[in-house]
């Protein structure tokens, strides 16, 4: 869907983006993360044609970008950050004014500005102008412009930004029901819980380098601890001897290849066991071990 | 695209405020004279306007002469200036050209939407005060300044019929339009430069300030005949008889290079450049 290569943006003295390549898969779940400031806008920006790339390639859809980004932009929404919308018109008027101004003629336009709405969960919007909107009503019809025309890809710069903690759910499910039905997603964030619940592939940005790009379940791989949690944890010491790394309480952290095998072993011994489960690395760990401070915190 | 952007500028409050202005002043100051019934002396104050007061059929004149030195080109720089610089304010440019509108499509609608603004503001400048002539001055003829059966008197002192002065009328609309097209593409060629629609619009003010300091200052004589503003009121020359067509050629030849050049600046500048908005 989209493939990048060496793809370099320079202003002035200031790299933004340096050698990228980025491979998103088509129907993938890609979730872009990184610092501020570190290169995630730009890239985005050169994938849509915005900015022109200083070197480097990019494809798209079988297209190169931004020689032939004409054909491409047809098949995909974009949100990149702010949705950008004219305070004076109403919701659908915003809609209506996109519609009209893109490719594809009248008929139907009606339809199409409602099933965005209504996608977006703002089926209901009156015709007030889009200045008396709060924050997240805007951040949604940001969400209803981009899927207008139902898009192949979806590029979302912070899409839940704004948005309540239902809010940010109910777009979770909607994204998650538009990747089913055939829709790839390529989203922007800082947000590591959202890019962790949603995404099944992750690419980090820092200081303008793609410094990881990897599926989901590989990022997030087995750290060989198993979390033990027992009213037994003198016990448990005892009997495993020197392979607990961690001891708090009830909770204990134990080396171990197999959890299965530890549990079976624990039980064998008679201890009580209220919960066992293999640790993961968390996503924040992997960002936070590849990467520095966002550009908001200068050295 | 095209007709996407005119209803988008017939759409936008600032429209209609503005023409609201510039049809405003020439209404105002109808009342004032039709009150008090003082006129400026013949050569003072705008042009047409002492000759009004005896025909309210030459008020359109005076209003266009009016509303020239300072509101219209004000009012058309503000919408010049708004055209790309402020889709890139609201942040709604990045969405329209990912839409996709071709960034050459994008600009050929502003220019269109922008000599549509031009257009209406001058004819509805014209229509209300002909309108506000008519009812405030009148429209019988006075007999002191015409002959028996025409309706205004030429500024060279020969009588003009209806049809003739209507036809004048709307050839110094087209005149002025021109010359308010030019100023729109400077503020439009700047609109591609800037995100602030206001700082686009000041920069084409600027130049014309400049131009017509330059334009009364003798010591820069050598520039004068290249100076945007030169000829801009030329269109008075229609109501000469014969009518003078020099100014007039030159004023348009002078507006079209101008046009020409900026749009080229605008179009070479917005096609090759980062939206970073």
């Amino acid at each position: 869907m989209i493939t990048t290569s060496g793809l370099t943006k320079r202003y002035g003295r200031v790299t933004a983006v340096d050698g990228v390549a980025l491979r998103v898969g088509e129907g993938d779940r890609y979730g872009l993360l990184g610092p501020n400031g570190s290169g995630k806008t730009t890239l985005v920006r050169m994938l849509l044609g915005l900015v022109f790339a200083t070197s480097g390639e990019i494809e798209m859809m079988g297209e190169p970008v931004p020689r032939r980004v004409h054909r491409v932009l047809p098949d995909v929404g974009a949100l990149v950050e702010a949705p950008g919308l004219y305070p004076h018109l109403s919701g659908r008027a915003n809609l209506a004014h996109l519609d009209a101004a893109g490719p594809g003629g009248r008929r139907g336009r009606r339809a199409r500005v409602g099933t965005a709405l209504e996608r977006a969960g703002l089926g209901g919007v009156d015709a007030r102008p889009v200045r008396a909107y709060s924050l997240g009503m805007r951040q949604r019809l940001g969400l209803a412009a981009a899927l207008l025309r139902t898009p192949r890809l979806l590029v979302l710069d912070e899409p839940t930004n704004g948005l309540d903690p239902r809010g940010i759910r109910e777009i979770r499910d909607l994204l998650a029901e538009l990747n089913a039905a055939g829709t790839t997603l390529l989203i922007c964030s800082h947000l590591l819980a959202e890019i962790e619940e949603l995404c099944t592939h992750v690419g980090v940005m820092d200081a303008g380098r793609l410094v990881l790009q990897r599926p989901m379940g590989e990022v997030r791989a087995p750290t060989g601890l198993v979390a033990v949690r027992t009213p037994d944890a003198g016990r448990v010491r005892a009997l495993l001897d020197g392979r607990v790394e961690r001891h708090d309480g009830e909770r204990l952290l134990v080396r171990a290849a197999d959890a299965a095998e530890l549990n079976a072993r624990l039980v064998r011994a008679g201890v009580r066991v209220l919960e066992l489960r293999p640790e993961r690395r968390t996503l924040e760990d992997v960002v936070l071990s590849v990467t520095g401070h966002g550009s908001d915190r200068p050295a | 695209m095209i007709a996407v952007e005119l209803r988008a500028m017939l759409r936008r409050p600032r429209t209609w405020a503005s023409l609201l202005l510039l049809c405003g002043l020439p209404a105002i100051v109808a009342a004032f004279l039709a009150v008090t019934g003082i006129a400026p002396a013949p050569g003072q104050g705008p042009a047409f306007l002492s000759a009004v007061l005896s025909n309210g059929t030459l008020y359109p004149a005076a209003a266009l002469a009016m509303d020239l030195p300072l509101f219209l080109p004000v009012a058309v720089a503000v919408a010049g200036g708004e055209a790309i610089a402020g889709e890139a304010a609201a942040g709604t440019l990045r969405y329209l050209l990912v839409r996709p509108v071709g960034r050459t499509r994008l600009l050929a609608a502003k220019l269109a939407a922008l000599a549509a603004y031009v257009l209406l503001a001058v004819v509805a400048i014209t229509a209300t005060a002909y309108l506000a002539g008519v009812l405030a001055f009148g429209s019988a003829p006075a007999g002191a300044l015409s002959g028996t059966g025409l309706a205004a008197v030429s500024l060279s002192g020969t009588g003009l019929s209806t049809g003739d002065l209507l036809l004048r009328v709307a050839c110094a609309m087209l005149y002025i339009g021109a010359c308010m097209l030019g100023v729109g593409t400077v503020a439009l060629a700047l609109s591609t430069f800037t995100d602030a629609p206001l700082g686009a619009a000041l920069g084409a003010l600027a130049a014309l300030v400049t131009s017509q300091v330059l334009v009364s200052l003798d010591a820069a004589a050598a520039v004068h005949p290249y100076l945007p503003t030169r000829y801009w009121l030329g269109w008075i020359d229609f109501f000469r008889a014969p009518i003078l067509w020099h100014d007039i050629q030159r004023g348009l030849a002078l507006q079209a290079a101008y046009t020409a050049f900026f749009l080229a600046l605008a179009w070479a500048n917005f096609a090759t450049r980062d939206v970073t908005s």
